[in-house]
């Protein structure tokens, strides 16, 4: 059933038709038709941020906790580069993004008219796919469109530029029809390499699971088969920073995180392992430290959606291009056909091996004094918050890879975090797109003062939509991962990276009607979390820390992944000058 | 067709044979890549070499199927082995590609290239230049008291072949097409 209605009216059209009830938005010349088709309805809940910025990471925090694509408009020109850094940190992280950008209208493009960019040229490497309408009849089969592409094979952003003439004009609306795209990446895997690694498993003497995010783009499903393949085998598991939750941390087969701040067992483990089971993650570089050093006696299979990943960085034996649910099935069906056999004498010996590693228990501290250690009020957090229904969010730095290293995720889509871009600013909004997805859980952004400043205007989204976000900051008033790095790098010396004239997160709470809490003594941090965690409302967790806290173990740049740098030991002259060239 | 061939929509094929070891050599691959002509299509092929360092060494395009939309790009590029493999992996990632085929690997192929060559001379060197186009088959297409204009078509050894006879002989302008290939057979 075809119907005629304006460019406008069929945006909306089309977002209900695709199942969105949430928007985050910001309104401008551009796109005043769609917000006056926004207002003339109550399917569709629009968030208004403060920042197109905020309304990305929102979007961002809203799919990542949800599975399903998260929608944004926002207005042409500086509505649209305003976009531009959440639209990398999604495409980087392969979070599903539906972006609806205003334009001039059609008649103008080319003329620098008022607030005109070239969106499509400016977004064309920062997104999956990209289109500008000219058109209104075909404007419905464009958003449509958009939205398999976002969802289908390796999620990512996309942006559909849409010019103001566009959006008055009337034409026939098409509605959602199965895909006639011919965008259809395969999701079964290659049955002959799923056999190849399955004979790999079964004799293995020193086998790894390397899980990333791919797990959790695949869906609660692909969790669960996880946890059935790994319970059946017996094999260790460790995952990148996008993994975590896809397999338990409670779990007795889990090493904890991997990487340049990860665990020193799962990193020794993979370095040591004879067979390295990559489940949709990308031997980032963050992960392999020095390529060539990079866990040389394996045998690495690796099973992804997306072909471009398999031997962009390290070169695997066993390639498996698919959908990581399907590839799971297919990997538990035929091992369990040829008899569920596993090499476990062996296996049993590799385990011994990684008790060793554990037992260095390279996450340990010490809190005494009066001064509260950044990993003591995460330590506390987790023991606090973890019987609740509980999301969180984090900004970027020292405190994002210590809250990966001492919160425990039980369940996929509990973390949300930027992992390839690194963005600094994107925890609090992608808090409040967490919580417009999941009113009554507990959602959490753990930052650092410095990257929380960064978004710092969507207080005021919170508060209007009366979003009980708690921003947990542990404040050092220093860019720490910047001052580490110039600690271990640049001789000490400090450029830059101290947080002068830092505001009074109590008052600033207060000036948008939130609450804050001020916590500097380690014996008052208890209650203190605990009356963050009872408030009704969005609050300002003012938590002073530890200044010159140094986030270990490291993998230092440079070095190999099994030539961590573990606490205590001297940070000085470490890395050399081919290292300090790396980021 | 090789198995390094990325089609999308395929589902036995997972990803290459590519099991050696990543490899140092500079190779040289031609490949053509079947897109759906949209605007911006070019833009993002060529923004993905730039984007991520690629080489182009020439590059085609032209729309081949005009009631399907479908245009050809043909793309000499070099690189290691490695980075062949990511070109391509790379190029069918893109939402408006429908295929991707190296024609360098995929069995024997065909290429042209088409040129025209400006020579400006006279007395000896304006002859020797005329003969010179006859044995190579190039064609006069354009002629003044002092210059000419040939024509050549051939494979890119060929054209520099003659780009380096005709130096000497008062070559002021050269335009080249970039190499438009196709799979011998079926």
């Amino acid at each position: 059933m075809t119907r005629k209605m304006t460019g406008a009216k069929m945006i909306v059209q089309a977002l209900i038709d695709q199942g969105v009830d949430t928007v985050f938005g910001y309104p401008g010349g551009a796109v005043l038709p769609i917000y006056d088709e926004v207002f003339q309805q109550n399917s569709i809940k629009h968030v208004l941020v403060r920042h197109e910025q905020g309304a990305v990471h929102a979007a961002e925090g809203y799919a990542r906790s949800t599975g399903k694509p998260g929608v944004v408009l926002v207005t042409s020109g500086p509505g649209a580069t305003n976009a531009v850094t959440g639209l990398t940190d999604a495409l980087l992280d392969s979070i599903p993004l539906v972006v609806l950008t205003g334009q001039v209208p059609t008649f103008m493009i080319g003329s620098d008219a008022f607030q005109e960019a070239d969106t499509v040229g400016i977004t064309r490497p920062c997104t999956k796919h990209n289109w500008l309408v000219k058109d209104t009849d075909k404007l419905a089969g464009v958003l449509h469109e958009a939205f398999h592409v976002a969802t289908s094979g390796r999620p990512g952003p996309v942006l559909v530029d849409i010019p103001k003439d566009v959006q008055f004009a009337t034409g026939q609306y098409e509605p959602k029809k199965p895909s006639v795209s011919h965008y259809q990446p395969p999701v079964k895997g290659d049955m002959t390499a799923i056999t190849e690694l399955v004979a790999a498993m079964e004799t293995a003497k020193r086998p790894v699971f390397y899980t990333g995010g791919g797990v959790i783009n695949s869906g609660p499903a692909a969790s669960q088969l996880l946890r059935e393949l790994v319970e059946a085998t017996g094999f260790p598991i460790t995952s990148t920073l996008m993994g975590l939750g896809c397999y338990p941390a409670s779990g007795d087969k889990w090493l904890g995180m991997l990487g340049m701040h990860g665990l020193y067992e799962a990193n020794m483990a993979m370095h040591d392992c004879d067979l390295m089971i990559n489940i949709g993650a990308r031997f980032d570089d963050r992960i392999t430290g020095v390529v060539d050093l990079f866990s040389p006696k394996s045998t690495k299979a690796h099973i992804d959606i997306d072909p471009s990943s398999i031997n962009k960085i390290i070169r695997v034996d066993i390639p498996i291009v698919g959908d990581v649910g399907h590839v799971l099935e297919d990997m538990l069906k035929v091992w369990k056909s040829r008899g569920r056999k596993t090499n476990s004498e062996a296996v049993a010996k590799w385990w011994k091996k990684i008790n060793e590693w554990r037992s260095i228990d390279c996450l340990k501290f010490e809190q005494n004094g009066k001064v509260i250690k950044p990993q003591y009020a995460l330590a506390r957090l987790e023991a606090l918050t973890k019987k609740y229904d509980r999301y969180i969010t984090t900004e970027v730095g020292q405190h994002q890879m210590w809250a990966a290293q001492y919160l425990g995720f039980e369940d996929p889509n509990r973390w949300m975090t930027s992992g390839g871009l690194g963005t600094m600013g994107y925890g609090f909004p992608a808090s409040i797109g967490v919580q417009m997805a999941h009113k009554d859980a507990l959602v959490i952004n753990v930052a650092g003062e410095a990257s929380w400043l960064m978004n710092m205007q969507e207080m005021g989204t919170a508060m209007q939509y009366n979003l009980p976000v708690k921003q947990f900051i542990l404040n050092n008033e220093r860019l720490g991962m910047v001052r580490q790095w110039q600690e271990l790098l640049h001789g000490e010396r400090y450029s830059q990276s101290w947080s002068e004239s830092l505001p009074d997160f109590v008052k600033l709470a207060e000036a948008f009607g939130a609450k804050g809490i001020l916590c500097s003594d380690p014996d008052d941090l208890d209650d203190a979390i605990m009356e963050m965690i009872t408030y009704d409302g969005p609050v300002i967790f003012d938590c002073l820390v530890e200044k010159h806290e140094n986030c270990f173990p490291m993998i230092p740049s440079g070095k190999a992944h099994n030539d961590m740098m573990l606490a205590g030991v001297d940070t000085q002259g470490v890395i050399d000058a081919k290292g300090s060239v790396l980021v | 067709m090789s198995a390094l061939k990325l089609k999308k929509g395929s589902t036995s094929h997972s990803a290459y044979n590519l099991r050696a070891n990543f490899s140092d050599v500079i190779e040289r691959h031609t490949l053509a890549v079947l897109v759906e002509n949209e605007p911006g299509v070019l833009a993002r092929v060529i923004g993905l070499f730039s984007g991520r360092g690629y080489n182009i060494d020439s590059l085609t395009v032209a729309e081949v199927d005009h009631t399907g939309h479908r245009s050809r790009i043909t793309i000499v590029t070099s690189g290691t082995p490695q980075v062949i493999e990511q070109i391509k992996a790379q190029l069918g990632r893109i939402v408006p590609v429908h295929d991707v085929h190296d024609l360098t690997v995929e069995g024997p192929s065909v290429e042209r290239e088409l040129a025209m060559f400006k020579v400006s001379g006279t007395g000896d060197k304006r002859v020797e230049a005329l003969r010179l186009a006859d044995i190579f088959r190039a064609s006069v297409v354009d002629s003044t008291l002092e210059t000419f204009i040939f024509e050549i078509t051939g494979a890119p050894e060929k054209i520099d072949a003659f780009a380096d006879l005709m130096r000497p002989l008062g070559l002021t302008d050269v335009a080249r097409t970039g190499v438009a290939a196709l799979p011998r057979g079926d």
